[in-house]
């Protein structure tokens, strides 16, 4: 399967009402197309964190990146890109598996590190978390057996740590204009 | 100190030295219309929201502080989309506050609410829904403060009822408490020292540069600082139509507006120019032309303080963010710099030949518009100018939306910056009435006439009844030719001269008795000898609104003219300067 050319953007917000939907708008209004997004709280109660992954194949992250700075709550933005971050997410998934199909299943959520979260008369639904593109490839092997639900969060990321003396690696903008 | 809410809102813009308020007031805002009675800003009081917005903009681009708007929840509040869009789009620094519904009451439904911030967040810089009647003094101070710094633009403050009627503790931010609040906000004013340098040197080498002056230079107040560039280097610069008036028209250097009704020398300009110092614009479209085909020969030197204008368009050599009249000047030193060091400046480009060029094509291609024959229609731009002919360098021309917005801005002579009003980026027929009674109110010393077209004057003629009760004289030319006259201009050039929906009749309404109707002085001109007896009698009005009803003729096209899409090089001249016809193929 092939997915469209993204990258990451981790976005520091002011944490109050109506900052998500000034984000979003500015991507509808703009054309931008997001893959996924992910907010939650930062250890500093009056900031929020925004983990937007992007289309880049029709915008270039620079205009993206630039617009979202015009928003008078958005503090920083740090572009990471995919071979420099720790990109993760969580992988909830209902399978069929009645009969020989369930221990399958089990054998194969157990080579991806995942969990059986609950056990159905003829379903169980399976967790697993790890790089999107595993769990890409998990949702790939689960699919012959039968997916009723399944639910992704979206991924979060961080920069990937300098393994040598530090130099400069991600860009990082702050301020609005 | 304990203020109601209502109280300390007033307080707040006489905190930010705001001296007028145009608005209506409606249920929600009601609390807040107690305090004006005590207050020292005066409240003009508009016949629809829309004119208190426009009149807001129009207060602003003359005087260049903020205009501030006041009205009430729900429909108050939607039919200020339009100015703060034109506001937007125009980056004219402005400030909305409107009523709200009380807080336990949002999201019911109630009775004129509607969600302000979420329908006005894209035509915004920014905007608050105050839920903390404690906050409202902190949330007024930001509006001025991001309405005005940086990329100016509109910010709209929501204030619930009940946030009006509630009783704070009144406290006016300091300046530390303001930069705290907003942690997220630092616009670059200062450009990048190497960047500047860089385009120093481009600067010196180009042979064919041109200025590309764009409105940003007026908000930043830049026009002496242009005008020394642009003398020292003997630099030839067009102004765009939101840039008019920041360099003078009967300046040598000035080439005049570039663009689609631009003329000819200022499009070739930048065509067939070499280096493009792009000071405070946007790259529009209806200036490109075709963005593949504009320049193409050119690199590119892009002043701006939004960071997200460098690059959207078109890609600069030397991008530099900052304020455009800081950067301006810095570049005009580091040129300086650069002469003093190098040994004779015998190695300077010759930029002979390309003077040249250009006068060459000054020559050949003024603009034009054949003359009037006795018994047709006034030629429009004959009215433009006459009416040019008898002001002064300190009049100050507003503009609706159309062609003779193009008349007024090819046929002005406008050698002073703010003397230029008009509605660029967004287009808003119906702009003119209500932004000329603002200008007026900004500029009482001023004379201000309103060009308009009798499509766009129907739009919001009614702002004059305001003009007549506030006594603010404003005077408006109607340029009637009983048509949508740019879009029949386009049914006639493009769509094989099937007219759709177009005629509005010269006499329906009567302008005249309208505008007698509404207080003013109302004149109709049908023939060239009244022209003259007409602008004098209303120049001398100055105790009423003044409305002249110009009949001019349908059949006059706006030329030059860049066909929407085209590029800059297919620009068709007068049919009477281009032998063989117009030289555009589609």
């Amino acid at each position: 399967m092939s997915r469209p050319r993204h990258q990451t953007l981790s976005v520091l917000v002011e944490n109050r009402s109506g900052v998500l939907a000034r984000v979003s708008s500015l991507f509808a209004r703009r054309g931008y197309n997001i893959i996924s997004l992910a907010v939650a709280p930062t250890d500093d109660a009056a900031f929020s964190r925004i983990t937007i992954v992007i289309d880049i194949e029709t915008t270039s992250v620079e205009q993206i990146t630039k617009q979202l700075f015009k928003l008078v709550h958005v503090v920083k933005i740090t572009e990471l890109d995919p071979d420099e971050a720790v990109e993760r997410e969580l992988l909830l998934a209902t399978v069929a598996a009645a009969g020989p199909a369930r221990s399958e299943v089990v054998e194969l959520v157990g080579l991806f590190d995942g969990r059986i979260e609950d056990v159905g008369h003829a379903a169980v639904t399976v967790m697993a978390f790890g790089h999107p593109s595993r769990l890409d490839d998990l949702e790939d092997l689960l699919r012959p057996y039968g997916i009723t639900d399944l639910q992704r969060t979206g991924r979060v990321a961080l920069p990937r740590l300098e393994r040598s003396a530090p130099r400069p690696r991600l860009s990082s903008l702050q301020g609005a204009s | 100190m304990k203020l109601t809410g209502a109280q300390a809102l007033i307080k707040s813009l006489e905190m930010e030295s705001v001296e007028v308020v145009f608005g209506l007031p409606g249920g929600c805002i009601l609390p807040a219309y107690d305090p004006i009675l005590d207050s020292s800003i005066r409240h003009v009081l508009v016949r629809h929201e829309q004119g208190a917005g426009h009149m807001a903009e129009g207060y602003a681009h003359v005087t260049g502080r903020p205009g501030v708007a006041m009205v009430t929840s729900g429909p108050a509040a939607t039919n200020l989309v339009t100015p703060l869009c034109d506001a937007y789009m125009d980056s004219v620094p402005m400030v909305a506050i409107t009523g709200q519904v009380g807080r336990p009451m949002i999201g019911t439904d109630a009775f004129q609410e509607c969600d302000t911030v979420g329908i006005t967040r894209s035509v915004t810089k920014h905007n608050e829904l105050v839920m903390d009647p404690a906050e409202l003094p902190l949330i007024i101070r930001q509006a001025f403060h991001l309405a005005t710094t940086g990329r100016p633009g509109p910010v709209l403050v929501d204030v619930p009822k009940d946030v009006l009627q509630a009783e704070i503790d009144w406290w006016w931010p300091t300046d530390a408490e303001l930069a705290a609040s907003l942690p997220g906000y630092k616009p670059t004013t200062k450009g990048h020292p190497r960047q500047i340098k860089e385009a120093a040197r481009l600067i010196a080498a180009a042979e064919r540069p041109v200025i590309y002056a764009g409105g940003g230079l007026l908000k930043s107040r830049a026009a002496d600082e242009l005008r020394a560039l642009a003398e020292s280097e003997g630099i030839p610069v067009v102004t765009t139509l939101m840039a008019r008036g920041v360099f003078p028209d009967d300046h040598p250097l000035c080439l005049g507006m570039p663009g689609m009704h631009g003329n000819y020398t200022a499009i070739m300009a930048l065509q067939q120019a070499d280096l493009l110092i792009a000071l405070g614009t946007r790259f529009d479209d209806r200036v490109t032309g075709r963005v593949g085909d504009f320049a193409p020969g050119a690199k590119v030197v892009h002043v701006d303080i939004d960071p997200a204008e460098l690059g959207k368009i078109r890609r600069p050599d030397v991008p530099i963010v900052g304020d455009v009249r800081l950067v301006t000047a810095a570049i005009g030193e580091a040129l300086r710099a650069l002469r003093d060091a190098a040994d004779d400046g015998g190695d300077r480009p010759d930029r002979t030949p390309w003077r040249a060029t250009i006068s060459g094509w000054q020559e050949r291609f003024p603009l034009h518009y054949d003359p009037h024959v006795e018994g047709d229609a006034l030629k429009p731009q004959a009215v433009m100018q006459a009416l040019r002919d008898a002001a002064t360098d300190e009049t100050i021309l507003v503009s609706g939306v159309g062609q003779h917005q193009m008349w007024a801005s090819q046929y002005w002579r406008f050698n002073q910056p703010y003397t230029w009003v008009n509605s660029g980026g967004l287009g808003t027929m119906g702009f003119a009435v209500p932004a000329a009674i603002g200008a007026k109110v900004g500029r009482p010393d001023r004379t201000v006439w309103a060009v308009d077209g009798d499509g766009c004057f129907q739009m919001t003629a009614q702002e004059l009844v305001t003009a007549s009760a506030e006594r603010i004289p404003v005077k408006v030319a109607i340029l009637n030719n009983a048509y949508l006259g740019m879009v029949r201009q386009w049914q006639e050039m493009f769509y094989e001269e099937r007219y759709s929906e177009v005629y509005l009749s010269p006499d329906l309404p009567d302008f005249v008795r309208w505008a007698e109707a509404m207080g003013c002085v109302g004149i109709r001109v049908e023939h060239p000898e009244e022209v003259q007896p007409a602008i004098d009698k209303a120049n001398a009005v100055d105790d009423r609104p003044v409305v002249i009803d110009f009949r001019t003729d349908a059949r006059e096209k706006v030329f030059p003219m860049v066909p929407a899409g085209a590029s800059n090089d297919e620009v068709l001249v007068h049919p009477s300067q281009a032998p063989g016809g117009e030289r555009f193929v589609q």
